[in-house]
């Protein structure tokens, strides 16, 4: 009978046969393994868009065209004078700006209702969670109907309780498109933020809101004294999602008013998509979209910041 | 020390009358009552999710009841609020406000009554003068360490002046030292306030340590309440003589009662306890008998004693433990070490009796 491999070695000191190592034994290349898909996705989907674009902003490339030049800051000394891009560096931060306010309201206040124990919470917190995770083209198709300047179900709603003497036409008026834009924006955000300032109250011990009470504080006091300060650092974590998601949004305006009426609602993302796809001016149209980079990236820092600084604080 | 600001308190009374406080189908207090004197140190003691903490939530107005009332100096809280009862609490997890320095943390209450800033100094510091935390007042809660912190929750549950404090088991995260430390600072506290403690705890030697008188617990239900040498001599079940202390329980047959104390036929030998009053020939009873009244024989014993193979034995300082089986019979012993007295050895053959008043009768359940 022959003998096993191990056994015929004439000085092996060894009580168990030594397993052979496996890909699971070896932590630094499973760990890479596990890691590379994500990268692959990151890199191939956001780190070479993002170098062409970079490439683009700095070039003078047309769609239709195979002549490439590099033209230096040509790009955006053309657009830092347009009046357009003006407006839609306006209407991106203000848009931005009041979204995220109102979010913050609505989405601690939510936070504070869906908190209490009541009947058919659950079907309640599954209904809020429902805008974040609609496709967003479906859900502006929803909201391009709700605002229809024929069969507004806001309209309806507004006259019948008589807030408003005149039929509104969403998309035709500045102001009416701006407004609609900020709805939908907070419409999206708002559960997303609900979710998470629920989640940082969930971490906060009902002692604390006890003790708080025994004390004497009644609900603002309790809320403005003792929640909100230790709910900030989740708060703002919320706030720097939904700044970066909405400044950089171009399906709202897009597939709401398509930067109308009279050119009054573009972002930056929709202008450059106009540039860059309708007007077939690759080069000014990277320039747009770049222009907000370096905003974000300091109001990334900013708050990351803000956020572990409370977080230290605590 | 200025301590007259916080002194000013006397404890109240409270009586907690017929309490059913139920969770879903669970009732974490099960129809308790007792009275708690005022100025008095009061430990509720049982294991964990006996009902104790929710006792003390129920007194604080934390909690609503199902059945029964509190009352507090013979007044009924019904629907009061926690914050108009003359209670005052110090959370297990502290519940101190991280984002407040020590100083804000302590005055928090007194600006909720919106007092003069100058008395809000004053009783402030006061406060902070009695648990011996001055100078720590712009520390941040996350700069100091677990006993200053139990100081600050302190501090900030004293400085409203309550007439009863409820702590629900403050010191559990401590370590041991620091513990057996702020129990000694906690009962001169309380001395001195003569505030009404009412004290939540699952460590039998803090509640008997501290307390004037402790409420076992077990279930929901409120088993026994007396002054912890009386708990440990006289347990009325065998819950509260296994919880509080060791205690060897044995099961017997009653031979009968005489002058307070019970005869009991246990395995081969004959032992005597005090009697409840309730015990009668032929009955089962169980007697208990603390490991350090057993007293161990080399050979003879009193007649009737029983016996016993020692099985284990252990050096633990002032005593050697042993462990005895025999007669169907498991027993602890502990035994005062005295340097150079002779030990037994395992495997050695022993007689094992104690004195008839040293042992109890005790309920089954």
């Amino acid at each position: 009978m022959a003998l096993p491999r191990e056994a015929r070695r004439p000085f092996s000191t060894s009580v168990a046969p030594l397993r052979r190592r496996t890909l699971a034994d070896r932590e630094d290349w499973l760990g890479r393994l596990m890691l590379a898909p994500a990268l692959v996705y990151v890199v191939a989907l956001v780190g070479v868009p993002f170098a062409l674009a970079l490439a683009l902003a700095f070039s003078s490339a047309r769609s239709g065209s195979l002549e490439f030049s590099w033209v230096g800051l040509r790009n955006f000394w053309t657009i830092l004078p347009d009046p357009q891009f003006h407006r839609a560096l306006w209407n991106t931060l203000r848009f931005t700006l009041v979204s995220q306010a109102l979010v913050i309201v609505l989405a601690v206040t939510a936070a504070h209702v869906l908190s209490a124990a009541f009947v058919g919470r659950r079907l309640v917190r599954f209904l809020l969670l429902l805008p974040w995770a609609a496709p967003v083209a479906l859900a502006a198709i929803g909201w391009t109907w709700i605002f229809d300047s024929t069969f507004s179900v806001i309209n309806w709603t507004m006259l019948w309780l008589g807030l408003t003497k005149r039929w509104l036409y969403w998309f035709g008026e500045p102001q009416l498109a701006t407004a609609a834009i900020i709805i939908v924006h907070v419409w999206r955000m708002f559960p997303f933020a609900t979710v998470i300032t629920l989640a940082g109250m969930s971490a906060i011990p009902q002692e604390i809101s006890e003790a708080a009470v025994i004390d004497g504080a009644g609900f603002w006091r309790r809320f403005f004294q003792v929640n909100l300060p230790l709910l900030l650092p989740i708060i703002t974590v919320a706030v720097l999602f939904g700044v970066v998601f909405t400044s950089t949004d171009l399906s709202v305006v897009y597939l709401l008013t398509r930067g109308g009426p009279y050119n009054s609602t573009h972002v930056l993302s929709s202008l450059a998509f106009q540039r860059g796809i309708f007007g077939g001016d690759l080069g000014q149209g990277a320039a747009v979209a770049l222009f907000l980079l370096p905003v974000l990236v300091v109001v990334a820092i900013l708050m990351l910041r803000t956020a572990r600084r409370a977080e230290v604080g605590a | 020390m200025s301590e007259h600001s916080v002194t000013r308190g006397h404890g109240a009374d409270v009586e907690v009358r017929a309490v059913t406080k139920r969770f879903g189908p669970v009732a974490a207090v099960d129809d308790v009552s007792l009275t708690v004197r005022g100025g008095e140190f009061f430990s509720l003691l049982g294991p964990s999710g006996c009902g104790k903490t929710t006792t003390l939530r129920v007194i604080g107005g934390f909690e609503r009841t199902d059945a029964g009332e509190v009352f507090i100096d013979g007044r009924p809280m019904g629907q009061t609020p926690p914050n108009r009862r003359p209670t005052n609490i110090v959370f297990q997890r502290l519940a101190l406000f991280p984002h407040y320095t020590v100083y804000d943390n302590v005055a928090f209450g007194l600006r909720m009554q919106r007092l003069p800033d100058a008395e809000v100094r004053r009783r402030t510091r006061d406060a902070l003068d009695l648990v011996q935390l001055p100078g720590l007042e712009n520390r941040r809660i996350s700069q100091l360490s677990g006993g200053q912190q139990q100081r600050v929750a302190l501090a900030r549950a004293l400085v409203n002046e309550p007439r009863v404090l409820l702590l629900d088991e403050p010191l559990s995260a401590l370590d041991l030292k620091l513990r057996l430390q702020m129990q000694e600072e906690l009962k001169r506290l309380q001395h001195r306030l003569g505030t009404t403690f009412i004290y939540v705890t699952h460590d039998q030697g803090e509640a008997l340590a501290m307390s004037d008188r402790v409420g076992v617990m077990n279930a929901g239900r409120l088993l026994q309440v007396g002054a912890p040498m009386e708990i440990y001599e006289r347990p009325t079940n065998r819950f509260v003589a296994n919880f509080i202390g060791d205690a060897n329980l044995i099961d017997g047959i009653a031979g009968g009662v005489e002058r307070g104390r019970v005869t009991v036929r246990v395995g081969g030998g004959v032992v005597g306890a005090r009697a409840r009053g309730d015990e009668h020939a032929g009955a089962p009873v169980t007697v208990c008998v603390r490991p350090e009244r057993l007293r161990l024989h080399a050979s003879g014993g009193p007649p009737g004693a029983l016996r016993a193979r020692i099985e284990d034995r252990a050096f633990s300082g002032y005593v050697i433990k042993y462990r005895l089986a025999g007669d169907g019979l498991r027993l602890h012993a502990a035994v005062p070490y005295v340097g150079g007295a002779p030990l037994f050895e395992v495997g050695d053959e022993v007689t094992v009796a104690w004195d008839p008043d040293q042992a109890v009768s005790v309920g089954r359940e």
